[in-house]
């Protein structure tokens, strides 16, 4: 075998593995991403839905959050418009997380067969954040 | 002073797009004055846009708050130099910083740039001008920095308490500066395709520049890393977030770049992937400033969404179709003067030292990408994490963590069996011996033994070339150790620079196994009262809460909360961890609370602490502690890898009469050896 042949083949077999463990990766690792909506369609269509990791990204409904300091649970419901889901989560939420305004967060976790969301991961992630706009003087 | 800035932006977009048409029209290819007209473009641009950046800078020292972006990144309490840094916090004034350091960067290249490569520059002026042109267009029709608001707020809003941080003043600019100079080597590149000079020169001119751009971006990323864990409290460095993969792909094509150099500067091979690289690497600079500001890809970085992104999506394909076109057309050109001679040779290993980082990189995008390309294909979004990228990159970095130690060491063309003997019989054996060490002390976790026993083998390779390299210095000079060390590096500052930062390489591989060992524990604790932890290195450590006090400072309220650190019964002191809110000057307050963790580090691990509020206003306090093993190592060696980036590019340590005295060297040390 030439040695261009033989180096030919060394890089089918790294791009090929590269490829393997992508697929693989993907299959294993990967998490639907999903609004409320979409959500309840997914769970209504196939009950074995429900159990299945998922991420949800919506807003938090103002004024839902209910903090438990002593057993660090935070309950609080969230909305993309139409479909309204609660989600219940034992752990620190980001600074980010108020209940101040509708923020947008994206809980990651499982929809329970009780209807309840069961977070393991909360991000929040602020509009105004980074992109600060600022607002009149109150009259 | 708007009407300054704004006015300089107009006058920077004609200027641009003058020199531009002029340089592609080809016109100055036998008009001398035309030749110095492009060039002199290139000048005026940077002027022009100094100008506007200064006026920026004025409204933000004056407060003028009526200029919609001063008054939404700076109040009147700000610190100084947040007023500074405040220039590249958002949106609008990072696109002007982007065009400000293009605009200088392609003026002092045009300056530099030997006479040598003069039929290049024009052509190099027109295609920077060109990107320049693109952040003008984009501040002009899109976001621009100068425009006010229809009122004069009282007070601004303030820097968002999470940038303001040391790390956080540096790390966009360096990010950035790393982004920018890639444009110079691609506008070479461009240059030499227009030009049809396609030998290797115009990769000679760019080394330095290639060189600058990666040390810049290496800085950016590590010290976003820092940024990440010291401010956002989640206890880690790296998320595998879509904007620090944003970073990272760059990093990636422009490493694999510097490798396939040598290759076709030593043996005229991979002309085509050079250019493919490089061109590559300055899409993907593009794309990761596309993928921060404009929140296409939902991160908890990004900015929000605004119509900047089909700019740059629009820039991105036109200039990925341009570039790519103009490479086939010239395909043929490009013949190799070389052959691949055997598997095992130097060629061989940076190939695939190539396509490893090349296949990481893909993955990287790939995953970035997921969520869009699985909702354009299949119609439901799905997201990988990083245990997605894990699992492709950790066998993939350990391939080329191998490739770190053979490399370097390999003969070119072909090894014969006294190289392979001579170059790795006690590197291979000193990495085999730590393996076995580490097995018998009981570790039984795959990829950490085999990160830290490749790491052992590439360190042998390089202290096995210091060795001789001092070795052979001493006996033909007679120097001291210490003397034969320097000159040894001082002498050949592209290879001992390079050993340099594959040692910071590997440091860095051997810390990140360290967050497969961490701890995590969450606790409310009343005054007095404590909990314990067991390091994975077997102490213990006991975490007692004191108490939480709150006062004023400076531009914040905060409420601090102190914990007693003993370590196997011995007090390693007190730590404290606050939640600041941030007020105007108004004392009213801005943004969400933040959170400052507390950490002590050593070499060992970092006691990583968060206070995460209180219950119900008491001093009965939510903590979560982490131990984070070798975290330190991670800033160690990202200095290490930064200085070695600096030794190989030092001015005067280059050049090809500089290769040639290398050469000429290590044939010297070679001979030396063989008399040993």
């Amino acid at each position: 075998m030439k040695p261009g042949h033989k180096f030919l083949f060394g890089a089918v077999l790294i791009v090929g593995s590269v490829g393997l463990l992508m697929f693989q990766g993907v299959k294993e690792t990967g998490v639907y991403f999903l609004t409320p909506t979409e959500l309840a369609s997914k769970a209504s269509a196939d009950p074995t839905f429900h159990n299945v990791g998922v991420k949800m990204g919506a807003r938090v409904v103002p004024g839902s959050v209910v903090r438990d300091a002593a057993t660090q649970t935070v309950d609080f419901k969230v909305t993309d418009g139409t479909q309204v889901y609660p989600v219940t989560y034992r752990g620190l939420v980001p600074d980010t997380f108020t209940d101040a305004s509708d923020i947008e967060v994206v809980v990651e976790g499982r929809l329970g067969a009780d209807g309840v969301f069961h977070a393991t991961d909360v991000l929040a992630k602020c509009g105004s954040r980074y992109e600060a706009t600022p607002e009149a003087p109150a009259a | 002073m708007t009407l300054l800035g704004q006015f300089s932006l107009w006058v920077a977009l004609l200027i641009g797009v003058f020199g531009a048409v002029l340089s592609f029209s080809g016109k100055w290819q036998d008009r001398p004055d035309l030749e110095r007209t492009v060039i002199r473009s290139s000048y005026a641009l940077a002027a022009a846009l100094l100008v506007a950046s200064l006026s920026l800078w004025k409204g933000l020292f004056s407060h003028d708050f009526n200029i919609e972006y001063v008054a939404a990144y700076t109040s009147r309490n700000l610190p100084t130099y947040y007023i500074v840094s405040a220039f590249w916090a958002g949106q609008k004034g990072s696109l002007l910083f982007w065009a400000v350091v293009l605009a200088c960067f392609s003026a002092v290249a045009q300056w530099i740039t030997s006479r040598r490569y003069a039929d290049l520059l024009p052509y190099v002026a027109g295609v920077t001008n060109i990107v320049v042109v693109f952040f003008v267009t984009v501040m002009l029709f899109a976001a621009n920095p100068f425009a006010r608001l229809a009122f004069i707020p009282e007070d601004g809003r303030g820097l968002n308490p999470q940038l303001q941080n040391i790390g956080m003043v540096m790390h966009p600019p360096m990010l950035y500066l790393g982004y920018i100079s890639v444009t110079i080597p691609f506008a070479f590149a461009i240059a030499a395709l227009l030009r049809r000079r396609l030998d290797s020169g115009w990769i000679v001119a760019i080394r330095k520049w290639t060189l600058v751009s990666w040390v810049f971006l290496s800085i950016g990323i590590v010290l976003g890393m820092w940024w990440a864990y010291v401010e956002l409290g989640w206890g880690g460095y790296w998320a595998w977030d879509p904007v620090e993969n944003a970073s990272f792909l760059p990093w990636l094509t422009m490493t694999a770049f510097l490798h396939s150099v040598m290759i076709q500067e030593k043996r005229g091979m991979l002309k085509r992937w050079n250019l493919s690289l490089i061109v590559a690497t300055f899409l993907l600079s593009i794309f990761g400033t596309f993928i921060t500001r404009s929140g296409v890809i939902a991160s908890v970085h990004s900015f929000t969404q605004s119509n900047v992104g089909y700019f740059f999506l629009g820039f991105l394909l036109v200039a990925g179709v341009l570039s790519f076109t103009m490479l086939y057309t010239r395909w043929d050109e490009l013949e190799p003067d070389a052959k691949l001679e055997s598997m095992l040779s130097r060629e061989a290993a940076f190939l695939f030292n190539n396509l490893a980082l090349v296949g990481i990189a893909f993955s990287v995008l790939w995953g970035t990408l997921f969520p869009i390309l699985s909702e354009a294909v299949r119609g439901s979004k799905i997201t990988v994490g990083p245990p997605f990228f894990n699992r492709v990159n950790v066998p993939l970095g350990l391939f080329l963590l191998a490739l770190t130690g053979i490399g370097p060491l390999i003969a070119w063309r072909k090894a014969t069996a006294r190289n392979l003997q001579r170059q790795f019989v006690l590197p291979v054996s000193f990495g085999l011996v730590v393996t076995l060490a580490l097995v018998i002390d009981g570790m039984r976790d795959l990829y950490p033994i085999m990160t830290i026993g490749l790491g052992a083998f590439v360190l042998g390779t390089v202290v096995q070339e210091f060795y001789r390299g001092i070795r052979a210095r001493r006996r033909m000079h007679g120097e001291s150790i210490p003397g034969a060390f320097f000159n040894l590096i001082a002498r050949n500052r592209r290879r001992y620079g390079g050993y340099i930062v594959h040692v910071g390489i590997l440091l860095m591989f051997i810390a990140f196994t360290g967050m497969a060992f961490r701890v995590d524990q969450e606790a409310t604790l009343k005054p007095g009262e404590s909990i314990e932890m067991r390091s994975p290195y077997g102490g213990t450590y006991k975490l007692t809460h004191l108490g939480v006090s709150q006062y004023n400072a400076l531009n914040r309220v905060v409420s601090a909360a102190t914990v007693q650190v003993d370590y196997n019964g011995k007090s390693l002191g007190v730590m404290k961890s606050e939640k600041r809110q941030h007020v105007d000057s108004f004392g009213r307050p801005t943004f969400e609370p933040s959170t400052e963790v507390g950490i002590r580090s050593d070499l060992k691990e970092d006691l990583y602490i968060v206070y995460a509020g209180s219950v119900n206003g008491t001093e009965e306090a939510v903590y979560r502690f982490t131990i984070n093993p070798l975290v330190w190592w991670v800033w160690f060696a990202g200095m290490v890898l930064v200085v070695g980036g600096i030794l190989t590019m030092w001015p005067g340590g280059g050049g090809i009469a500089e290769t040639r005295r290398t050469q000429a060297g290590y044939e010297a040390t070679l001979v030396g050896a063989e008399n040993a």
